[in-house]
């Protein structure tokens, strides 16, 4: 039946204006249906929350491609030897049996005139709403010299998964007194003080391992989130193995060669051993498929996250272009609870609660030294706009640093259990 | 109430006798001592229940906290009256817990020797992190026409969800409390206490700090019923 009207809507536009209503009133004794894209920190709530929220009044797909989805939040700590591979995957077996109909497939396309979501592995979902949360793609050209057929020999790990082990494994095999670089991303992108945990992370495991490396950060910036407290914990634990190049100092002039392993900071061109290429990002590709994007990213409304360009289709997380929130993980998170609560209201005619939405980002220095930041949200018409918010000070004593790192553990296991049941 | 008196008689007891009232424990005697707990209690990051609770986060909170554990009546009635556990009643206690809390499932004849117990409880007291920052709700009071608030459980279920994205819904704590099953009144005192700053995590002073007294009373009301 979904094939043939499918054949049939696919070969005249006319007649996808004219039958749409018909099909819609004809499956108006059925339950509503949400299609969510993307099974991470946003996808994977939002379709927790509606389905548990629902009780069964509203039919929920996810599709997420992998199997089994490994968290870029702490992917960093995994470079650092604080966890295994195993303890930042998850699986979707929890989901399903909560009643999400969870499909491990690839979204090519949606058909916003009749309402589907076209699959690589053939067929489509049909949706009364759609929830798009898939995560960030990368810039093609934004590094000179460097594109997806490279990432190989210069990893990204910006996706967690074999990216992050392979980063891993270059780091774990640099020569005694090797060079480790990294090229930094411009603004926006995904998790802000990432990178610069990433270094530590890096730093940690060399301090220890080949402690006369050197690490240096190419870095298109003038600054970077929580910036006082990484130097202040760089020059206390790492003194000397880094070097931060900003923008003034030409770090935004960079181009890479992957065969010859070099990196070209501002004119002068460095042998390197490792090369940790993270390029400038832009919304997942279905948002731009769905015609949802203005630019790079897709403009939502703040108040139930729904698309500026189609009521019916909701964006979160770091695709989304929606104000003053950070691109991670727990604002993903916060916003899937404000779509979810405003989606099932629209379906099933419960409740809407004002949004309210919040954020924090916790990085590990080294060992028991976390800091962390956070704000609070809320909806204006223009925009998610920050209330109020606070950040880990310089020079805090060991004590606040461990229980810091404590409670980010503390939060990593609420996440993911909120995320995945 | 009879158990309430004694309590305060206990620790009237304690104050006059200067008996082991600090922390003047050896923690890792105290995990040597513990083995005698180990058949029916486990404690750390693993613990689950077995005979016994689990004693993760017991100092400072009041007894008989754990969600799913069917304890005595008697605790139960202890409880209720605000038995806390602190080295000084867990001190009393685990010296004849029968004589102190007659009908206690407990089934232990208690440690005699005081430096035993002062042992045990410095090592517990490792494991109570979150409930011991409890002790800074003392001297902070919420008036009680805010705490007669009601919650509106829909509402709280909906606000909850700002809380489950670190705090746990089964219970669990990896280094960020559980609030399941708490008493209204110390939800409430603890959100007011942090929202006026008398608590100090950042975080937790802005979450509170744009929550309402009708929206802690929502919460309050949502956590303590999960708790069933």
């Amino acid at each position: 039946m979904t094939m043939n009207r499918r054949g049939f809507l696919g070969t005249s536009a006319f007649a996808v204006a004219t039958l749409a209503a018909p099909m819609v009133n004809a499956d108006s004794h059925k339950k509503p249906r949400v299609v969510v894209i993307g099974g991470g920190a946003g996808g994977a709530t939002a379709a927790r929350y509606i389905a548990k929220d629902s009780k069964g009044a509203v039919d929920v797909t996810l599709i997420e491609p992998t199997r089994t989805y490994y968290t870029c939040f702490f992917s960093n700590l995994y470079i650092g030897g604080f966890k295994t591979i195993d303890e930042i995957g998850h699986t979707y077996g929890k989901l399903a049996g909560s009643g999400v109909n969870v499909v491990h497939d690839w979204a090519i396309g949606v058909d916003r005139d009749a309402k589907t979501v076209s699959l690589a592995g053939g067929g489509s979902v049909p949706y009364d709403k759609l929830i798009l949360s898939p995560g960030i793609d990368f810039v093609d050209g934004s590094v000179p010299g460097w594109d997806i057929s490279s990432q190989n020999a210069m990893p990204h790990a910006y996706k967690a998964g074999s990216q992050t082990e392979l980063l891993k494994a270059q780091l774990l095999a640099m020569p005694e007194g090797g060079v480790y670089a990294m090229i930094a991303p411009p603004n926006p992108y995904r998790c802000p003080p990432g990178p610069y945990e990433r270094i530590s992370m890096v730093a940690h495991y060399l301090k220890a391992n080949n402690p006369t490396a050197k690490i240096i950060i190419a870095d298109p910036k003038p600054k970077f989130s929580k910036m006082a407290l990484f130097q202040e914990g760089w020059a206390d634990h790492y003194d000397g193995m880094i070097d931060w190049i900003g923008e003034e100092f030409g770090g935004g002039n960079v181009s890479v060669d992957p065969h010859a392993m070099s990196v070209t900071i501002d004119g002068e061109e460095t042998k390197v051993d490792v090369c940790n290429v993270i390029p400038a990002m832009k919304a997942g590709r279905i948002a731009d498929l769905a015609g949802v994007t203005d630019g790079n990213w897709a403009p939502v409304n703040a108040k139930d996250m729904s698309s500026k360009a189609d009521p019916d289709i909701h964006v979160l997380g770091d695709s989304s272009k929606q104000g003053d929130m950070p691109k991670s993980g727990f604002s993903a998170n916060s916003q899937a609870k404000v779509c979810a609560n405003a989606v099932r209201g629209a379906l099933t005619g419960s409740k809407v609660f004002p949004a309210k939405f919040s954020n924090t980002c916790w990085s590990l220095i080294d060992t028991n030294d976390g800091v962390k930041v956070g704000a609070t949200y809320e909806a204006t018409p223009e925009k998610i706009a920050k209330i109020d918010g606070f950040i880990s000070k310089t020079g805090e004593t060991a004590d606040v640093r461990k229980t810091t790192y404590e409670e980010s553990e503390g939060w990593y296991s609420g996440i993911t259990a909120d995320m995945f049941g | 109430m009879r158990n309430l008196t004694l309590v305060l008689n206990v620790c009237v007891f304690l104050v006059s006798s200067g008996a082991v009232a600090n922390n003047s424990g050896d923690a890792i005697r105290g995990k040597q001592v513990f083995k005698k707990c180990a058949s029916c209690h486990m404690v750390g990051t693993e613990a689950r229940k077995r005979v016994g609770p689990p004693l993760n986060n017991i100092m400072s909170a009041r007894a008989g906290g754990m969600a799913d554990f069917k304890y005595s009546k008697a605790l139960r009635k202890a409880a209720h009256e605000d038995l806390h556990w602190t080295p000084e009643t867990l001190d009393v206690f685990l010296e004849d817990p029968r004589g102190y809390l007659p009908k206690t499932k407990m089934s232990f004849r208690g440690l005699k020797n005081a430096n035993d117990r002062a042992d045990i409880i410095a090592y517990l007291a490792t494991f109570s992190g979150a409930s011991m920052a409890a002790k800074i709700d003392e001297g902070f009071t919420v008036p009680s026409k805010i705490l007669g608030i009601e919650g509106d459980m829909e509402y709280g279920e909906y606000l909850s969800s700002e809380c489950t994205t670190c705090h746990q819904v089964d219970g669990d704590n990896d280094g960020i409390p559980a609030i399941i099953g708490w008493e209204t009144k110390d939800f409430v005192t603890a959100m007011h206490a942090y929202r006026e700053k008398h608590r100090q995590n950042p975080v937790m002073q802005m979450i509170s700090g744009r929550l309402s007294n009708d929206e802690i009373a929502a919460l309050a009301a949502y956590f303590e019923n999960i708790n069933n």
